[in-house]
């Protein structure tokens, strides 16, 4: 009789791959993707589910399932690769960030700056804050009527 | 609105342009500021340079900070719904063009 090419460890394989190439590939775009990753997740779970059922299957029914080795490489692979995937999204970016205890808090003046904005003409924080601004976000266009109300500001890591 | 990083200008002005964002994007390439504000984080880049921090800000017109998102998870960024939620909360109901 012919052996089964076991599809339950192939589709448990595509299932664990997927599940962790879509969060940084995919659904770091969506904040409610991101911030917990219901989407992997259970990608992750049901594709190492799947691969269980075929090793277990291959071991059990050798003459009807290809897979003891390969099957067994391949589910501790996913396995592998799941934990750590796991382990970066739930524990390990935790401990990525300093604590930054010094940062200014509320209730405090912001420190004063001046920096290079990114055609090179110099920026001061005070400056912004005391002029007028334009609608569409432009500093120091706007009518006195439009005082600036405050300012959000974003420091970011940088695209590299 | 105004955001920082150590990117140089150039970058920045590419970024504006590809995004079409009409802020300012400033440049604190020797982490100046960013260390002032003690937001460096060391070692941050792939290529071991530091960076900033992700971090945000709400100051006001006398330049009080009136709310401050720090996050301590990688993965978890302020919405931009948070930042208008604590505008609103500083200017009553108005919200004039953020």
């Amino acid at each position: 009789m012919r052996r089964s090419w076991n599809w339950a460890v192939w589709a448990g394989v595509v299932l664990v791959v997927a599940g962790i190439l879509s969060y940084p590939l995919y659904c770091v775009r969506f904040p409610a993707l991101r911030d917990f990753p219901w989407v992997n997740l259970p990608l992750i779970v049901f594709g190492l589910a799947l691969l269980a059922v075929g090793v277990v299957r291959a071991f059990r029914q050798p003459e009807l399932h290809r897979g003891k080795i390969f099957g067994t490489v391949l589910a501790m692979l996913s396995l592998a690769l799941s934990g750590v995937f796991l382990y970066g999204i739930f524990i390990g970016a935790r401990h990525i960030l300093p604590a930054s205890h010094g940062a200014p808090r509320v209730g405090q003046v912001a420190p004063n700056f001046t920096l290079p904005d990114s055609r090179n003409s110099p920026l001061n924080l005070t400056d912004v804050l005391t002029s007028a601004f334009a609608p569409n976000g432009a500093i120091g266009t706007g009518t006195a009527a439009e005082r600036t109300a405050g300012v959000v500001l974003i420091f970011y890591r940088g695209y590299w | 609105m105004i955001a920082i990083s150590v990117d140089p200008p150039s970058d920045s002005e590419s970024l504006r342009q590809s995004q079409g964002y009409t802020f300012p994007i400033l440049s604190d390439a020797n982490e100046e500021v960013i260390r002032r504000w003690d937001l460096v984080h060391a070692h941050g880049r792939h290529d071991g340079a530091d960076i900033s921090r992700p971090a945000e800000f709400l100051i006001d017109s006398s330049g009080k900070i009136r709310w401050v998102n720090l996050t301590d998870d990688f993965v978890v960024r302020a919405r931009p719904e948070e930042a208008l939620a604590a505008f609103d909360a500083m200017n009553g109901s108005s919200r004039p063009g953020e």
